[in-house]
């Protein structure tokens, strides 16, 4: 099924021209609208009318993470506040988040376009949605939410954690569709299965998937243990949020990307040049139709391949395969996006430790485990010699990183020899 | 009249006991007392030693997180109720101990007893008043 079949199966020719006239329109608003963008196209010595072609967009410079902290919180804003109705961000301390908003029209084609996905995943009026992405800050839950809600399912607002709960309603309400991180996914299975519920006898019959890498190996894993069919979903809290881009279930292969709204191109990480569709790089994301906070070839840091054959769904749109690679430093634990340098600026901030640490990932059933090992100061217990000061320190950290990012680490507190030992600052156990 | 006790950050893992104490050997420290506290992830070393400034800098130049901590060394007579005279004391007066530990003197005659108090000053004035031998540091690094 298609959601909106106009825009959807729009011929390439026609989906070109479409984008070109979009791009040439946002270009004209963020260049006047945006000191960032005026800035960078004028040292680039272009403005919004050099760009004649979708070609000539590679003019244009990138616009990077680093960019969107610098101007925290709202100087990449294109409208002004009263007309922004919503606000969502990136975990990190002041400073090192990203704070993106909506005006009332980027909500609706938000909407639009995660209802695309869903009609992509089979749904229809008559599913009910277990959406286990997490309600808050972070886009996810919300932005699934509107758009089950758009295409007349009925949505379960459950967000994440509470396991033995979810299992429960699970059991009890029905529902037939689960939106969740695969980990956690993975996480109610195994929960279920060890409070002797049947997970493969709910009602589910399909499940929306995404936010963490994960692989086809991890999906085989999710379709046995509940008896469904799990697709992927791609969303970048910077551009809009989820429903970027969605597996469609005629097709299973690759996600289609949404691009009457967005342009994506492939770059190499290394030079930023652009590679030809179809050869593995890194994705760059340009937001046609977002009017409170519109990106210009943003970096996604996202590694990925664009599949150009047609797709048997119908849809026009070109796909992008499952993203298994990054080209930075950036961490997904359960489902939450942090950079070391985050976790750097919260050790600063606590007097007895140095901000050298360790960071150990692993996991602990089908969740994301962080063992974080940190250096004591040498003024680590001052006076007192005390074994409570220590504790207290340990507290302090395991706090601060749930609040700022959303993580709960087991703290070790460790003597620099074991740093020194240990090398690397992030050692990734993990397999997706 | 106060004591330098040298304070060492141990991680609880296989080996750092050890590595702390073949620093001390190969320094020719010789250790007068001491007690560990630990818990599940870390330990704490606390040392008297004959040679407080020594032991901070080597075991600082083994890669150790050491501090020097402020305690109070009290002398009483090895028989039964020589550490309770002193808590009495301290429980009239309000004084909080936050840890001790305590060792026989070679003699046998007398047991001394190490206190960490969050007021050292303050203990110490009471207990002289109520005239308890409180050993200078000096004193003890050489017992």
């Amino acid at each position: 099924m298609i959601y909106n079949e106009e825009f959807e199966t729009l011929p390439r020719e026609a989906l070109k021209a479409l984008q070109l006239k979009r791009l040439q329109q946002v270009l004209q608003r963020v260049y006047y609208t945006v000191g960032f963008y005026k800035k960078s196209m004028d040292a680039a010595k272009i403005t919004p009318e050099s760009i004649q072609s979708l070609k000539d967009l590679q003019k244009v410079p990138f616009i990077t993470r680093q960019d969107l902290r610098n101007n925290y919180p709202f100087g990449l804003f294109a409208v002004p506040m009263s007309n922004i109705v919503r606000l969502h961000a990136s975990s990190g301390t002041s400073g090192r988040a990203s704070v993106f908003s909506y005006t009332r029209r980027d909500l609706d084609t938000w909407t639009d376009l995660t209802a695309r996905s869903l009609v992509a995943a089979g749904l229809n009026k008559n599913d009910i949605v277990h959406n286990a992405f997490s309600y808050g800050l972070l886009p996810g839950g919300l932005g699934l939410h509107y758009g089950i809600e758009k295409i007349g399912a009925s949505v379960i607002p459950i967000s994440d954690g509470n396991t033995k709960r979810q299992i429960t309603i699970l059991q009890d309400f029905g529902p037939t569709v689960l939106c969740a991180t695969p980990s956690y996914a993975l996480h109610l299975a195994q929960e279920g299965t060890a409070m002797g519920v049947n997970m493969k006898s709910l009602q589910l019959r399909v499940g929306i998937f995404g936010s963490e890498l994960w692989s086809d190996a991890t999906r085989d894993a999710i379709e046995e243990a509940f008896n469904i069919k799990a697709l992927n979903i791609f969303g970048l809290s910077e551009i809009m949020g989820p429903g970027i881009a969605m597996e469609c279930l005629e097709g299973r292969r690759g996600m289609h990307i949404f691009e009457d709204h967005f342009i994506v191109e492939t770059i190499n990480p290394q030079t930023g040049e652009t590679l030809p569709e179809g050869e593995e790089g890194e994705l760059v994301f340009t937001s046609l139709t977002r009017e409170a906070f519109p990106l210009i070839r943003y970096r996604s840091g996202d590694i990925s391949r664009l599949i150009t054959e047609p797709c048997r769904c119908g849809r026009t749109h070109i796909r992008m395969e499952r993203v298994l690679k990054r080209s930075d430093d950036m961490l997904t634990i359960r489902g939450i996006n942090i950079f070391p340098v985050q976790v750097e600026a919260i050790l600063k901030d606590i007097q007895g430790v140095e901000p050298h640490y360790q960071m150990i990932l692993d996991k602990e059933g089908a969740l994301d485990a962080v063992e974080l090992h940190v250096e004591v100061s040498d003024i680590f217990f001052g006076e007192a010699g005390g074994v409570k000061e220590l504790q207290m320190i340990e507290k302090r950290i395991v706090k601060d990183m749930k609040d700022y990012l959303s993580i709960s680490p087991r703290v070790k507190l460790v003597t620099p020899q074991t740093l020194k030992e240990g090398g690397k600052k992030v050692i990734d156990k993990r397999t997706i | 009249m106060k004591v330098e006790q040298i304070s060492v950050f141990l991680e609880n893992k296989p080996g750092s006991l050890e590595h702390a104490t073949r620093v001390l050997k190969e320094n020719n420290i010789n250790i007068r007392t001491l007690s560990i506290a630990e818990t599940v992830d870390f330990g704490i070393l606390r040392l008297i030693v004959n040679d407080v400034e020594k032991t901070n800098q080597v075991l600082k130049e083994a890669g150790f997180r050491v501090s020097k901590t402020i305690v109070v060394a009290v002398e009483v007579p090895d028989q039964p109720g020589g550490l309770h005279g002193i808590m009495e004391v301290l429980q009239k007066e309000s004084i909080n101990v936050e840890y001790l530990y305590a060792f026989v003197e070679k003699s046998g005659q007398n047991a001394v007893i190490i206190f960490r108090f969050d007021d050292p000053e303050k203990a110490i004035d009471v207990l002289l008043k109520q005239k308890f031998t409180v050993v200078p540091g000096a004193k003890l690094y050489e017992f």
